[in-house]
C-alpha cells in the first residue's frame, strides 16, 4: 500500500482502527466499548495487581505444560506417520477427525475425567493444538525428497542419523509451521477450557470482569491476550523464517 | 544462409520489398535500475516466422511481451500493420510458455475464450473453436479438460485459441519449452504446416538453437543484458524436404553450429 | 526397440489363483479396510478402558452406543439439533456473504487489503471466544448471541482465504485475459472468481469447522439449549453414556458435515484433482 507516494506499512491501519475505537468510545454510543485510552491506562494497572499476576502464571502454566506435551507427542506421531503407512492408515482418519472437529464439546468430559483444576485446561490446550502439529509433520516428513534418504544412506548414515541430521533437519520448515498454528490453537484452547472451568486463571478473571460489567478491565484483558497470542505467534513466525530459505531449494 | 553482421544490423533490418507486420523502433526498458532492453530497432517481415533467441536472461520473451501490449516499453514503439501498440489488440495473438489454460474449462471453451471475450454467440464460436481444434489436431478431446492432457497437447489447445481469434500476428512464448523432447519435435513439424496454411506472421521465443534454425525464417540473436541484437540469420534451408532430411541438411547443421560458436562465450 | 507383447499369452504363465484373486479384490479396497480396523480398533480400547473403568464416569462403548441409538430413536438428537444447527448456519449464511465479499474486495483492492487484512489477520490468530462473555450481554441469551458466536468464530478464516484466493489468482491467466483484451469485468468474473473459487469454498469449509466450535461453546458458556443443553444435562444428572453419546453425536455430525463439503469441493471446483 502506498499512499502520497510513500510506503506505509500493512500493520498500520490497525492505528487506524484503533482511533476509531477511541472515537466510539468517547462518544458513549455503545456501553460496550469503553475509550480506548481508558483501556490502555487499564492494562497498566491491571498488569501490577496480583490477581491479574496470579491469574496470568496460572493461564501461562496450563498453556506451556499443554504445548509442551502437544509437541512432543505431535512430532513424534507425525513423524512416525511419515515414515510408516501401517502408523498412517490406522490414525490419520482420526487425526483427520479430530483436527477440525468442535472439540469445545469435549471440554465437558474432560471436566469430569480431570476436574475442574488445570489438569482439564492443560488437556484442552493438548488436543486443541496436537492434531495440526501431527499433520504438519507428517506432511514435511513425507516431502523429504527421498534422494536426501538415499544420499544418507549411500554415505553410510546410521539410522540414528539419518533422522536427526536428514529427515528431521529436512522437515523441519514444515514441522515449525505446525507448532506455529497448533500456538495458535492452543491459546485458543486455553481460553475455552479456562472459560468452561470458570473458577481459574484468565477464564475468572474474565467472568469476574463481565459479570460486574467492567468493560474497562474487560478490555484490558481482552487486548493483553491478543497481543501476547500474536507475540507469541510472531515470534515462531520469526523462527520459521531462518529454517524457511530451503523449503523452496529441497 | 544469409548472415547479416551487427554492424548493419539497422540497415538490413528491413527486409527489402518485403511486407513489414511489425515494426520495433528504439525499444528500451527498465525494470527499476536494471536495464533489459537496450534501442532494439527490428522489423518482422509479414507472412513469416521470425525467432528471437539468445542466452537466458536477454531479454527475448520482454521484448515479445512488449510487442504483445502486456508490458509497456520504458521507450521507443512498436508499430503493428502501421498503427502503434498501447496494449494488447486484436491483430495479436500470444502463446504462453505455460499454456495458460483455465484449469475449470473443457478444451472447446478454452479454445473458444478468445471469441468468448468479444462477446461472440456460443454456437458461433464453438464452430470456429471446432475448426482450429481440428487443425491442432485435437479432435476427439474438446469435451476434456487440460489436465487431461498432455504438455504438448496442452500447448496445442493454446495454438488454436491464438488461431481461433484470427490475428494476423502469433506471438509464442517459448511454447515448446515444457513440452518433452519427442512431443516437442512433432509439434514443431506441425507449426512448420501451420505457418505454411495460415499466413501469418509469427513471432517466436526460444533458447533452443536446434528449434530456431528448424522453425525459423529468420533468426534475431540477442545479446547477454541488456538485450541488443547481435546478430540476425536467415537460415535459407528448403522447407519442401521432409522434416528428416531437414535435419540432416548441410546448411541446417552449419547454421545451428555458427549460431551456437556466437553464442558460446555469454554462457558462463 | 521392443517385440510385440504375446497376446496369446505364454503356457508357462499361472492362471490367477483364488487366493490371489481375493488378495487383489483387498489391496483395491486397502485404505476403506484400514479405516474401518482403525475405528474398531479404538471402539475396542474404548471398550476396554471402559470396563476397567479408569474413572467413575467413563461409560464403556457398549453403554454409549446404547445411548446414542435411544437417543436417536426417541427423537431428543432431532430436537436438538434442530435448535443448534439454526444459529449455526444463519452464521455460516451471513458470514459466508460478508467474509467472500469483503475478501474479493480486499483481494482486488490494495486499500481495502490495507485497511483490513490487518484486523482479520489478528482476530484469526486471536483466542475470540473471550469475546463470548460480552455478546451475551448486549443481546441475552438468545439465538442472536448465539449466531453472533457462530459469525465471530467463523467470519475472519473466511475473509482470509477469500482474499488470499484473489490476491493469488494465476497472474499467468489474468494474463491471459488480458491479451485477448478481456476487459475489467470480465477479469474478475471469468478468470479471478472462478481461479479463486476451490480457495474460497475451503474457506467456508473451515469457517464451518470453527462454527461448531463456536455454537458448542455459546451453549455451553450462554444459553443451556440444544446439544449444549444435552451435555450440561445428562452431565448434571450423572447420566454419563447419554453425555458422551452427545459429545460423540456432534462430532461426528461436524465430520459428516465436513467431509461431504471437501467431497463437493473435490468433485464441483477441482477437475484438475478429479481421476479421470
Amino acid at each position: 500500500m502506498t499512499m502520497f507516494g510513500y510506503r506505509v506499512p500493512m500493520m498500520a491501519s490497525l492505528l487506524v482502527w484503533c482511533v476509531i475505537w477511541e472515537i466510539v468510545g468517547r462518544s458513549g454510543a455503545m456501553f460496550l466499548i469503553p475509550p480506548l485510552s481508558d483501556v490502555l491506562v487499564a492494562v497498566v494497572a491491571l498488569v501490577q495487581t496480583g490477581t491479574w499476576q496470579a491469574a496470568a502464571i496460572t493461564t501461562l502454566n496450563s498453556f506451556l505444560l499443554g504445548m509442551f506435551f502437544a509437541i512432543v507427542v505431535g512430532v513424534i506421531l507425525g513423524v512416525l506417520m511419515g515414515r510408516s503407512t501401517t502408523a498412517d492408515s490406522l490414525l490419520g482418519i482420526w487425526v483427520n477427525i479430530f483436527v477440525s472437529a468442535p472439540l469445545s464439546a469435549l471440554v465437558p468430559v474432560l471436566m469430569i475425567l480431570f476436574g475442574m483444576g488445570e489438569t482439564t485446561v492443560v488437556v484442552t490446550v493438548f488436543l486443541f493444538a496436537v492434531w495440526i502439529i501431527v499433520l504438519d509433520t507428517r506432511a514435511g516428513i513425507q516431502g523429504v525428497p527421498k534422494s536426501l534418504v538415499e544420499m544418507g544412506r549411500s554415505y553410510g548414515a546410521s539410522r540414528f542419523t539419518l533422522y536427526g541430521k536428514i529427515i528431521f533437519l529436512a522437515a523441519l520448515p514444515e514441522i515449525l509451521a505446525g507448532i506455529r498454528l497448533g500456538v495458535v490453537r492452543g491459546v485458543k484452547g486455553v481460553v475455552i477450557g479456562q472459560l468452561l472451568v470458570a473458577i481459574i486463571g484468565y477464564g475468572e478473571l474474565f467472568e469476574l470482569y463481565s459479570r460486574n460489567f467492567d468493560m474497562v478491565n474487560f478490555w484490558a484483558l481482552t487486548i493483553i491476550l491478543f497481543a501476547a497470542a500474536m507475540g507469541l505467534s510472531a515470534l515462531i513466525e520469526n523462527i520459521e523464517k531462518r529454517v524457511d530459505y530451503y523449503a523452496g531449494v529441497r | 544462409m544469409r548472415n547479416i553482421t551487427a554492424q548493419a544490423a539497422t540497415a538490413a533490418a528491413r527486409p527489402a520489398g518485403a511486407d513489414v507486420a511489425v515494426e520495433v523502433r528504439g525499444i528500451c526498458k527498465m525494470y527499476n535500475e536494471i536495464e533489459a532492453l537496450r534501442g532494439i530497432d527490428l522489423d518482422f517481415p509479414a507472412g513469416k516466422l521470425t525467432t528471437l533467441l539468445g542466452p537466458s536472461g536477454c531479454g527475448k520473451t520482454t521484448l515479445l511481451k512488449i510487442v504483445a501490449g502486456l508490458i509497456p516499453a520504458t521507450s521507443g514503439e512498436v508499430r503493428v500493420n502501421g498503427n502503434t501498440v498501447t496494449g494488447p489488440g486484436p491483430e495479436r495473438a500470444f502463446v504462453f510458455q505455460d499454456f495458460a489454460l483455465m484449469p475449470w474449462a473443457t478444451v472447446m471453451r478454452n479454445v473458444g475464450f478468445g471469441l468468448e471475450l468479444k462477446g461472440m454467440g456460443k454456437n458461433e464460436r464453438q464452430a470456429i473453436a471446432q475448426k482450429y481444434i481440428a487443425e491442432v489436431g485435437l479432435s476427439g478431446f474438446e469435451n476434456k479438460y487440460p489436465h487431461e492432457l498432455s504438455g504438448g497437447m496442452r500447448q496445442r489447445v493454446g495454438l488454436a485459441r491464438a488461431f481461433a481469434v484470427n490475428a494476423d500476428v502469433l506471438l509464442l512464448d517459448e511454447p515448446f519449452s515444457a513440452v518433452d523432447e519427442q512431443n516437442r519435435r512433432k509439434f514443431q513439424e506441425d507449426l512448420l504446416e501451420l505457418v505454411e496454411k495460415e499466413k501469418k506472421t509469427f513471432i517466436f521465443v526460444t533458447h533452443s538453437i536446434e528449434e530456431a534454425v528448424y522453425c525459423s525464417d529468420r533468426i534475431v540473436i540477442l545479446s547477454r543484458r541488456p538485450g541488443r541484437i547481435a546478430q540476425i540469420i536467415e537460415p535459407e534451408i528448403d522447407r519442401s524436404a521432409s522434416p528428416d532430411a531437414i535435419r540432416r541438411d548441410q546448411g541446417y547443421l552449419d547454421t545451428v553450429e555458427e549460431i551456437w560458436q556466437g553464442l558460446k562465450h555469454y554462457v558462463d | 526397440m521392443s517385440f510385440p507383447v504375446q497376446a496369446n499369452g505364454s503356457s508357462r504363465a499361472v492362471p490367477p489363483s483364488e487366493a490371489s484373486f481375493v488378495w487383489r479384490k483387498l489391496s483395491e479396497h486397502r485404505t476403506a479396510l484400514w479405516r474401518t480396523a482403525s475405528i474398531g480398533l479404538f471402539f475396542l480400547v474404548w471398550e476396554i478402558a471402559g470396563r476397567i473403568p479408569i474413572s467413575f464416569a467413563f461409560p464403556t462403548f457398549l453403554e454409549t452406543l446404547r445411548a446414542f441409538v435411544t437417543m436417536t430413536l426417541d427423537g431428543s438428537f432431532v430436537a436438538a439439533y434442530a435448535e443448534t444447527l439454526q444459529p449455526l448456519v444463519i452464521g455460516i449464511a451471513i458470514s459466508a456473504v460478508i467474509g467472500i465479499g469483503l475478501g474479493i474486495v480486499m483481494g482486488l483492492s490494495r486499500f481495502a487489503e490495507w485497511l483490513a487484512a490487518p484486523v482479520f489477520i489478528v482476530l484469526q490468530a486471536a483466542p475470540m471466544a473471550a469475546l463470548i462473555p460480552l455478546i451475551t450481554f448486549v443481546y441475552g441469551i438468545g439465538l442472536v448471541s448465539k449466531t453472533l458466536a457462530v459469525i465471530m468464530l467463523a467470519l475472519p478464516v473466511i475473509v482470509l482465504n477469500g482474499y488470499k484466493a484473489v490476491r493469488n489468482a494465476n497472474p499467468s491467466l489474468v494474463a491471459m485475459c488480458y491479451s485477448f483484451q478481456g476487459n475489467w469485468w470480465q477479469r474478475i468474473t471469468k478468470i479471478i472468481i472462478p481461479d479463486a473459487s476451490p480457495v474460497i469454498f475451503a474457506g467456508l469449509r473451515l469457517g464451518l469447522a470453527a462454527g461448531f466450535i463456536g455454537v458448542i461453546l455459546a451453549e455451553l458458556l450462554i444459553t443451556p439449549t440444544g446439544i449444549g443443553d444435552l451435555i450440561t444435562y445428562h452431565r448434571s444428572v450423572a447420566d454419563y453414556p447419554e453425555m458422551y453419546a452427545a459429545v460423540v453425536s456432534i462430532i461426528l455430525v461436524s465430520t459428516l458435515t465436513l467431509a461431504a463439503l471437501e467431497a463437493f469441493e473435490l468433485r464441483v471446483l477441482r477437475p484438475e484433482k478429479r481421476k479421470s
